[in-house]
């Protein structure tokens, strides 16, 4: 179905038909005729019908969730993960500040300095989880593709605090250096493919 | 009285009170897991296997929780109401005869507490007494939702009674007796009730639902519209005393409809005890099948229905096995 026909909302035309329905009984006969047909049409036993052949096909669609888990899509936005670049293993994350500026629930907070090498150095970095609604705009704005969201939902510990530090975001070293790091496929994300066109740093060469 | 015949029977009230008061905790088990499968659902898992000991989870829980009674409330009929439901349950199975009588060790029992011979009045009396716990439980709990709930309790128990009461009137006019024994032998010799007597039947059937409050006619304690109804403001073994009381109920009248119109338990054979025992699997059963598939009416529509079609045809019906009676 093209959009066209969507958009054309002039009933008069097209596919558009009247559901039959047939109007309230007035009259006390009526009224009558229709307790008689509800009452002999059967259709309680329909629904004892119905319920009873679920029961007999055993066709359970319960997901017994601790021991199974559904799959969840590629574009699901949990738990922010900060990436480390593939060819340094560095942090990502230049500090420019836009994941700060978008968010719409002022809940990332973000510091910078300038290091010993005059270069700009991430000093804090932390996401109030409390507030953060996981809209994914922080992810979207990001440049370098430093801040994502990733998959992990099974979030449960004594303080919030536990998933936001930067440390704990961050891919650990020894996971990076294992070629572990898995990149986001959601909002602005690179194809999966990226790293075989992926070129290195002009420094690199 | 000897004594003999008053150890036997306070045995029997003890082994009913068991039997039952474990057999309602059970019932919820089977309700939760019927309707969930009818609803392609599991239902409970994790307690032991497949659940089964859900409901012992569920005993601990209500005799262990904390027993609140309101500041708002009237304390004495709030405290009183529960105790109402779960014992008018239980004294209503002292006319109900569960299974033949047997021999066991050369001394024969009878299975029933007291073959009273008002039988099958006394049960509907009594039963209809439990409904006072909804009523008065619903009053005294100072709670809007408790109120309505009583006020339909009131509406449903003066519009069922009318026709449980004048559907079993012509059975009782066939049989010539009030004993649910004599209604086991009267059907031993002429066929089952149900056969001469299929408008009563159904009609009593329909009552039943009304009386135990299941899902047709759930609108005493309607959780979608009335919370928990009557029980919102209970709390612990109180709450509990409700449950066991309407479950305790469902099982009796499960007794007590294969009883009066599909021949009980015939000759008093062990395929008769079990048979009875069937049919009353069906009737609970049934009791579960309906929730699962039917919707509630409305308080006015059990009033139409009960007041302006059911009892007209009771009324109709009794009529008639009196002309063909004559």
């Amino acid at each position: 179905m093209k959009m066209e026909e969507f958009n054309n909302r002039n009933v008069t035309e097209g596919d558009y038909f009247k559901c039959d329905i047939a109007d309230y009984p007035t009259t006390g006969w009526d009224k009558f005729k229709r307790v008689m047909q509800r009452t002999f049409r059967g259709e309680l036993f329909v629904g004892l019908w119905v319920v009873m052949r679920e029961m007999i096909k055993f066709d359970i669609h319960t997901v017994q969730y601790p021991e199974e888990k559904m799959p969840i899509g590629p574009r699901y936005r949990a738990i922010h993960q900060m990436k480390r670049l593939w060819e340094s293993d560095t942090e990502r994350c230049i500090g420019c500040g836009l994941c700060e500026k978008i968010c719409i629930s002022n809940c990332i907070k973000i510091d910078t300095k300038i290091d010993e090498n005059s270069r700009k150095e991430v000093s804090e970095y932390t996401i109030n989880l409390g507030r953060c609604i996981f809209c994914g705009y922080c992810a979207e704005v990001c440049p370098e593709l430093a801040i994502t969201h990733g998959g992990e939902y099974e979030n449960a510990s004594d303080q919030r605090e536990h998933f936001v530090d930067y440390e704990a975001m961050l891919t650990p070293l020894d996971t990076m250096l294992a070629g572990g790091q898995k990149e986001f496929e959601g909002f602005g994300a690179i194809t999966p493919h990226e790293d075989e066109r992926v070129k290195k740093t002009p420094l690199a060469y | 009285m000897d004594s003999a015949y008053l150890i036997e029977t306070i045995i029997k009230v003890v082994v009913i009170l068991l039997v039952f008061s474990a057999l309602a905790g059970i019932g919820t088990y089977f309700e939760r897991k019927i309707l969930a499968f009818m609803q392609r659902r599991l239902g409970p898992m994790y307690v032991g296997p497949f659940g089964v000991l859900q409901f012992g989870a569920d005993a601990i829980k209500l005799f262990t929780k904390e027993d609140i009674i309101p500041t708002g409330v009237v304390a004495r009929i709030f405290k009183i109401a529960p105790v109402i439901t779960a014992a008018t349950a239980f004294m209503a199975a002292a006319a109900i005869p569960f299974l033949p009588e047997f021999e066991i060790f050369g001394y024969t029992v009878h299975p029933i507490v007291s073959d009273i011979n008002v039988g099958i009045l006394y049960i509907l009396g009594v039963m209809a007494i439990g409904l006072y716990g909804p009523l008065l439980g619903g009053m005294a709990s100072a709670n809007k939702y408790s109120l309505i709930s009583a006020a339909r309790a009131a509406a449903v128990f003066i519009s069922y009674e009318v026709v449980s009461g004048l559907a079993i009137l012509a059975p009782i006019m066939m049989v010539g007796s009030l004993s649910l024994i004599d209604f086991n032998e009267y059907q031993l010799s002429n066929g089952w009730l149900v056969w001469s007597q299929p408008v009563a039947f159904v009609l009593f059937w329909i009552a039943a639902f009304a009386e135990t409050g299941r899902t047709p006619f759930h609108l005493i304690a309607n959780d979608h519209e009335l919370i928990d109804g009557f029980g919102t403001e209970y709390s612990g073994m109180r709450w509990g005393l409700f449950f066991i009381g309407e479950y305790a109920n469902m099982f009796f009248i499960s007794f007590v409809i294969p009883l009066l119109f599909l021949g009980g338990f015939g000759d008093g054979s062990v395929l008769g005890a079990f048979a009875l025992l069937g049919k009353m699997a069906f009737f609970f059963f049934f009791f579960l099948w309906t929730r699962a598939a039917w919707p509630d009416v409305r308080p006015d529509q059990l009033m139409w229905l009960c007041w302006k079609v059911l009892m007209p045809i009771a009324v109709i019906n009794v009529v008639i096995t009196g002309i063909v009676m004559m």
